[in-house]
């Protein structure tokens, strides 16, 4: 023991850290703060340091080289012993990783912790959420798969539509003129060097800031922050009713950290690592290209925007959206810090959060999109056929082969890029259809150069079944008229155009 | 301030203003010096890094498809070549696929496979004479005009011209809005046409 003390002794003497660690270790905390609200971001730094020690790990394997990058993954594994899991820890923790950021932030928000002194604390913040998720993208790059591969075209395509220099700059995002080898190098660069050097700088100066600053008081309603008075008021709470951070606060971030590691470690043994799915061969076409979560809500939002709407849209946002969080604590730096009292901040931070979900859950079914495979894949039910005219089922067939399943659904499966046609007959009669088909519209195409005469009698006739049994086809009245007057006893005009 | 080492020979005036010394002197000479040479550091930095943007023509070359009788008349074919620039290390990220129709004769029109929306894969359909993408719905008519869903505009299309029985086209860079945004017509068997991938 005598020799353990002598030897710390020695060091200390070197490294002089004992007075700065004490003082951090036991600077007073107010004592509400000592909260399990106050733990994301201790556990987001975890996090990052997981993700630094796993990816060093993964690096060990991993060839970032246009031609070898997955085939190094599928190596990883299958071949290297436990390189599947420490390929799913990296990939879990870094999806833990962005979950817990954006807790932390919405936690700061919500508890006013943005206001005066700390605003520069929160544009910092801001700043490790960009990285995060720029570590999240250029790690799904890394991946080299065809999710990758596409994911870059997607991301070149936007670049694209930048003025003036936009394609300058899809050559400067892809190291050359067509996603390759280069493009992988400088992502790795990216996501290996630049971004995480700049993390662990960034976060750095944020935890130096908490530290210098004090931690965020409990925000009481009526408790307003003013620039002239809110130090000596916090300097107040944390001397006359404050505890030491260690150990009062520290054991709750201790255990969630410790907690949020073992969730990473379960999630990565019992679901597995995140690919890499088909080779990121670009001849093959027959991929259904996907981002990863957190990018998923980017993706709906990219499906619904009107095309003329879009390039502004994809442009400007962005930069107004980062505008708006960095000068959030400039115009909001003193106030109410209760929620009891913000009820805009808690509007936002609500209609962002329903937004984010439902863009979020629509680009997991994708709806806007053409089921590739539906029109060979899906039968349609055979109850509906049972009875049918030869006319009929030959029209059932042209409706399968012509691929209209691919973004119509009957029963319940195939796209739904277009209406459901369950009930189609019920809305829309014999001619509208047929002017439906021919012609196109309302974002269908149209496909009057694609089928013959004879070929839209039997599709129409076959839409025309579609109809619950006890609900009548629409009808159209004037044609009605005409077929029971006495008066007209010539035959129907010919529908066809 | 109070633990710093003052100089011996510091002047300072009476209001306590530091006045320019010999060593404060030396050291603002040496940060214009760092100053310099890091300047002339940076320039080759930076022309380093941006050694990939280049213009659209240093990037295109013809490339041949193949014999034209390789492309049946009426049929739109998925054709594969290997980018002229390329890397050794590329892998199969080097090859890029296109869409050759033959009208008639020789009569072509030659499609990129990327959307005009953002980039993804279309998929040709035969069947129904439409490419469909899968990434946010684009459709395509068979003669690569917008039929449906977000894009703003039809295909990409490449020049192409015959030499000697062999199908060439003008490839070499993704194409994207930014190099392709106009729907212009494009003259047959130039290869002059401003607007290729």
């Amino acid at each position: 023991m005598r020799r353990l003390v002598a030897v710390y002794n020695w060091l200390e003497q070197r490294l002089q850290l004992e007075a700065p660690v004490k003082d951090a270790a036991l600077h007073p905390v107010p004592r509400n703060t000592a909260s399990w609200w106050y733990v994301f971001g201790s556990a987001a730094f975890t996090l990052l340091l997981l993700q630094v020690f796993t990816g060093i790990l993964l690096a060990l394997i991993y060839v970032p080289g246009g031609g070898q990058a997955w085939q190094s993954l599928n190596v990883l594994n299958h071949q290297v012993e436990l390189g599947w899991f420490l390929r799913a820890m990296h990939g879990w923790g870094s999806n833990f990783m962005v979950a817990v950021v954006l807790i932390h932030m919405v936690q700061v928000f919500l508890f006013g912790s943005y206001k005066y002194p700390r605003e520069l604390t929160w544009v910092l913040g801001v700043f490790l959420l960009l990285m995060t998720l720029g570590m999240a993208f250029t790690g799904q790059v890394l991946r080299f798969d065809q999710d990758a591969y596409w994911g870059l075209g997607i991301g070149a395509s936007i670049t694209s539509r930048i003025p003036f220099v936009g394609g300058r700059l899809v050559h400067l995002l892809l190291g050359g003129p067509i996603i390759a080898g280069a493009t992988l190098s400088r992502f790795f660069a990216l996501h290996v060097f630049v971004i995480p050097g700049m993390l662990l700088a960034f976060a750095g100066l944020h935890v130096w800031m908490v530290l210098k600053l004090g931690i965020n008081e409990w925000p009481m309603p009526g408790r307003v922050v003013r620039r002239s008075t809110y130090l000596q008021d916090y300097r107040k709470l944390t001397h006359e009713d404050g505890v030491p951070f260690v150990p009062v606060a520290l054991w709750k971030d201790i255990f969630f950290s410790g907690a949020i590691i073992a969730a990473v470690a379960i999630c990565a043994f019992v679901l597995g690592p995140f690919g890499p799915s088909g080779q990121p061969d670009p001849t093959i076409i027959q991929t259904v290209p996907k981002p990863d979560f957190f990018f998923l809500w980017i993706y709906a939002a990219l499906a619904y925007l009107p095309p003329a709407m879009e390039t502004p849209f994809i442009l400007v946002a962005p930069i107004v959206g980062i505008a708006v969080l960095l000068g959030l604590p400039f115009f909001a730096g003193e106030g109410e810090k209760s929620w009891h009292r913000r009820p805009v901040a808690l509007l936002v931070l609500c209609t962002a959060a329903i937004t984010w979900g439902v863009l979020t859950h629509l680009a997991t079914f994708t709806p806007w999109s053409p089921h590739m495979d539906a029109w060979s894949g899906d039968p349609l039910p055979p109850q509906d056929l049972r009875q049918a005219t030869p006319l009929v089922r030959q029209g059932a067939v042209i409706f399968q082969a012509k691929q209209c399943r691919n973004c119509h659904a009957i029963g319940g499966s195939g796209g739904q890029r277009g209406p459901a046609l369950d009930t189609l007959a019920t809305r829309m009669t014999e001619d509208q259809m047929i002017r439906q088909v021919l012609q196109g519209g309302g974002n269908m195409p149209a496909y009057g150069k694609n089928l013959s005469p004879p070929e839209v009698t039997a599709l129409v006739s076959f839409l025309e079944t579609l109809h619950p049994p006890g609900q009548p086809p629409a009808t159209d009245a004037s044609r009605k008229e005409l077929q029971t007057s006495e008066i007209i006893a010539a035959p129907l005009p010919e529908k066809r155009p | 301030m109070s633990n710093s080492v003052a100089l011996k020979d510091e002047v300072k005036s009476e209001d306590g203003q530091r006045l320019v010394s010999r060593r404060w002197l030396l050291l603002k000479l040496g940060m214009a010096f760092n100053g310099l040479v890091g300047l002339a550091l940076v320039t080759p930095v930076i022309r380093y890094l941006l050694s990939p943007m280049k213009s659209d023509d240093t990037y295109k070359s013809w490339i041949g498809l193949g014999p034209v009788g390789e492309f049946p008349e009426g049929e739109t074919r998925l054709a594969t070549f290997v980018n002229p620039v390329r890397r050794a290390w590329d892998g199969e990220t080097a090859k890029v696929a296109c869409y050759v129709r033959r009208m008639a004769g020789d009569q072509f029109q030659v499609f990129a496979v990327n959307c005009a929306h953002l980039g993804c894969p279309v998929r040709w359909f035969p069947q129904s004479q439409l490419f469909m993408c899968p990434c946010h719905g684009g459709v395509y008519y068979a003669d690569g005009e917008r039929a449906s869903g977000p894009p703003e505009r039809g295909l990409f299309t490449y020049p192409y011209k015959i030499v000697s029985g062999q199908l060439h086209i003008d490839a070499g860079q993704m194409p994207t809005l930014s190099n392709t945004a106009k729907l212009v017509t494009i003259d047959k068997a130039k290869g002059d046409c401003p607007c290729a991938g």
